[in-house]
């Protein structure tokens, strides 16, 4: 591990600490409005500031953070298992299935998914909690999330099927479960790692969409989307420049996740 | 080549005069009619409002009733027959003479069943025909089966049509006609030169040569483009957008104040909801209403939601509606006690940082509301707080529209909605279909057979009182006893009428915002672009 790569473990922790400590860092809740200091620039009290209703920003980041720093990387996560099954699988057998899988998932990205969303949302029961509702969110895209990574994971599977090292492997008479686990999954696994983390931000701001659906995180409960969505008045961020705080701490994260990924795609099968 | 410039010179400078005497704003889509007597959406309202001539025009700034195409009118038999004196020497756009044939022939289109004119509605009291009597070409007399409601008024929505006239609904009376239309694009309309009307100086209205409607979806964009000196009106801005365009042109903002619109909260009534029924207790309680209303700091969604642009609201009348308001109604003071007072009286105790009902249940429940309306979030946001001060956890749910409205008036699955309403009329016979409990828009409680409670009763009565009476100041003791039975039952929460806010740009002149709509081009054939256009004329 280099030293760029220690200093984002350290910042990727110290951001994961702070989100799970956020009732002793923070001085005040999430939720709580001070209605006198609405739209207040930071102070020692708020120290970014309160949003629109008069809620500590800060307090909201370090929330928000632990909403999405946790679920997002699940819901990444859940979408990588799928896509490396089913994408590994297509590239692994060839033929007949690839060719299904590959018109499976075509299909699949062209389904108006919207209105599935919607419709999950009219069925939901209307007291359904703000963590239940993000966890069913997050759930969804994960469900809904590994079409686009499967096409990936198949053609670099396929690649990986017709390379000396497996052509070999396989002459030499090693079973086709050996091949797949022992041989073929580790090499893959830079692309599934790659898939993951590029999940990570994409679903942060899927959230953030879903939000105009009534789907993601619903009031008070904040999260890196609904935090994100403030930033749709430009004019309101050119004067409050602080507002653009959770956009800064997306930028860091991710950019964090992506210097320990080459950590992983450096390493030796 | 010298003469070839001094041409293009020349018309390039024609044009740009042209352009310099056009008015130009947005529409939010394509007009679905251009037929006058069938327009049923706001896009077609506006090329009617612009087009059309009508008999009697209710004039916008000061709420009264003025002839147009009528030089007088008088309403009879208790307002089942309307008498015009017609104005001479009036010609449609295409020169066709206008007489009291062409109030006939509208008057049977508009009635005509097969037709099925939005407009019509109005005037159906009950069954039977419409009589058009002509005893001269300037006289003419229109008899309807029974008493209609507020019959003079009902007339502004009635553009008049040729009944000569091969352009048919294209020739028109009012101060501009349709000059070109391109679908998702713009509708032109031009100067009708044949407009009757004149200014005091003796010259010819309209000052404008044409009105450029531009078909925008995007309100941002209609913004920059408003900067861009592209465009001289936004109809209706929101909040955020006033205070933007504020800070940066100051002078091009209108704030007219306080709309007829409102913002609203009511709670589920129906006796077949899927509700549990400890829960239906509470929202059949005119307490637990009532305390809510009271809990909720209007003043806080005035000043933090729409930035001071609106009006805490205490009833179904806008401070705007001058005539019908009821003074003596107070909005909900927001005070804590208050409320917890009504609902000690209601049963409700508190219990810790909860409250609980007489049976034990925590006070806990749903408010949905529309997606992608960020004054709704804002506002749920506080109303979510107002509440806990007492107790109630409220959860908040936005839903897109369609479902939102599946749920309220079809399935009527949910416990309490907050929800605008589009209110145009001054007239309280408008509100007939919101407060008869037979009504399908009685929302909390829809399409009674017979009403339900004692309170609805009297409303009924009084509101079926108020539209068979002609006497001004009969119908409005009614409607104050109305406004007064809602205020004291809150079936509907009123929080707020939001302000009629608009921009103009500095170039329009004889701009005068109203509140009603339309608030910034109602006087349309008077707006000037630029200053000399009068004296070019």
């Amino acid at each position: 591990m280099t030293g760029k790569q220690k200093f984002a473990m350290v910042i990727l922790g110290v951001a994961v600490v702070a989100s799970l400590g956020a009732a002793y860092i923070s001085r005040s809740s999430y939720s709580e409005q001070f209605r006198e200091a609405i739209s207040a620039p930071p102070s020692a009290r708020f120290w970014l500031g309160t949003d629109e209703l008069g809620r500590d920003r800060f307090a909201r980041l370090l929330y928000g953070t632990r909403v999405s720093l946790l679920l997002a990387p699940a819901a990444a996560l859940l979408s990588t298992v799928i896509a490396g099954l089913i994408g590994g699988a297509a590239g692994y057998l060839g033929g007949r299935w690839e060719r299904i899988v590959t018109a499976g998932v075509d299909l699949f990205l062209s389904l108006p998914w919207l209105f599935l969303l919607l419709a999950v949302r009219a069925l939901l029961p209307l007291n359904t909690s703000p963590v239940m509702s993000v966890m069913i969110t997050f759930l969804l895209l994960g469900c809904l999330g590994w079409a686009a990574p499967a096409r990936i994971i198949r053609a670099g599977t396929r690649t990986q099927v017709n390379s000396d090292y497996l052509v070999q492997a396989a002459a030499s008479g090693v079973s086709r479960w050996r091949l797949f686990w022992r041989h073929l999954l580790p090499n893959l696994r830079p692309i599934l790692l790659a898939q993951f983390w590029i999940s990570v931000p994409v679903f942060i701001l899927s959230e953030a969409n879903l939000g105009l659906l009534g789907l993601g995180v619903s009031e008070p409960l904040p999260s890196w989307g609904a935090l994100l969505r403030e930033l749709e008045n430009y004019s309101a961020v050119l004067r409050n420049p602080w507002m653009l705080a959770p956009a800064v701490l997306l930028v860091i994260v991710v950019s964090c996740l992506q210097l320990l990924l080459r950590t992983e795609e450096s390493a030796p099968c | 080549m010298l003469i070839r410039t001094v041409i293009a010179l020349w018309l390039g400078a024609a044009l740009t005069a042209s352009a310099a005497n056009e008015l130009r704003f947005c529409l939010r889509a394509d007009p679905k009619t251009f037929n006058p007597l069938l327009v049923e959406d706001e896009n077609s309202a506006t090329v009617r409002y612009l087009t059309g001539g009508v008999l009697i025009r209710l004039n916008r700034y000061t709420q009264e009733l003025e002839g147009e195409l009528a030089a007088k009118w008088k309403v009879a038999e208790n307002g089942q027959r309307i008498d015009f004196e017609l104005r001479r020497g009036v010609r449609f756009s295409d020169g066709t003479p206008f007489t009291c044939q062409d109030v006939a022939y509208t008057m049977h289109q508009v009635m005509d069943p097969a037709l099925h004119s939005p407009v019509g509605d109005s005037f159906r009291s009950a069954p039977g025909d419409v009589e058009t009597t002509c005893a001269s070409p300037s006289t003419a007399s229109v008899r309807f089966p029974a008493p209609v409601a507020n019959l003079a008024a009902q007339f502004d929505q009635v553009a008049i049509l040729s009944v000569v006239s091969p352009r048919k609904e294209s020739a028109v009376l009012g101060p501009f006609e349709l000059g070109e239309y391109k679908p998702g694009t713009y509708v032109l309309l031009q100067r009708n030169p044949n407009y009757w009307k004149r200014d005091a100086n003796g010259h010819a209205l309209p000052y404008l040569d044409s009105i450029r409607l531009e078909i925008q979806q995007n309100r941002e964009l209609e913004l920059l483009r408003f900067r861009r000196g592209e465009l001289d009106i936004i109809n209706k801005l929101d909040p955020e957008m006033y205070d933007r365009l504020s800070a940066e042109m100051p002078h091009a903002v209108a704030d007219a104040g306080p709309s007829l619109d409102w913002e609203t909260v009511f709670f589920n009534q129906v006796d077949s909801a899927p509700l549990p029924e400890y829960k239906r207790r509470w929202f059949r309680s005119s307490d637990f209403r009532r305390a809510i209303s009271e809990g909720i700091r209007r003043d806080d969604i005035v000043r933090i939601v729409y930035h001071g642009h609106a009006h805490a609201a205490a009833g179904p009348v806008s401070v705007a509606n001058r005539f019908w308001l009821n003074p003596a109604l107070k909005p909900g003071s927001g005070s804590e006690a208050a409320a917890l007072a009504l609902l000690e009286r209601g049963g409700f105790r508190r219990s810790g940082g909860t409250l609980l009902d007489s049976a034990g249940n925590k006070v806990e429940f749903s408010m949905i509301t529309n997606a992608g309306n960020k004054l709704h979030e804002r506002m749920l946001a506080l109303i979510q707080q107002d509440l806990a001060r007492l107790g109630i956890q409220l959860n908040v749910v936005v839903l897109d529209f369609p479902s939102l409205i599946e749920r309220i008036s079809r399935s009527f699955n949910y416990e309490a909605v907050l929800m605008a309403i589009t209110n145009v009329d001054l007239d309280p016979s408008a509100q007939m279909n919101v407060w008869l409990s037979s009504a399908a828009n009685h929302q909390w409680n829809p399409n009674q057979k017979t009403p339900e409670t004692g309170w609805e009763g009297e409303i009924d009565k009084l509101m079926q009182a108020q539209n068979a009476s002609q006497d001004p100041n009969k119908r409005k003791t009614y409607f104050d006893k109305v406004q007064q039975i809602v205020a004291d039952q809150a079936p509907i929460v009123f929080l707020v009428n939001p302000n009629a806010l608009s921009a103009v740009s500095a170039n329009l002149r004889n701009v005068t915002p109203a509140v009603l709509s339309p608030q910034i081009f109602w006087n349309a054939d008077r707006l000037q672009v630029g200053g000399s256009l009068v004296s070019q004329r």
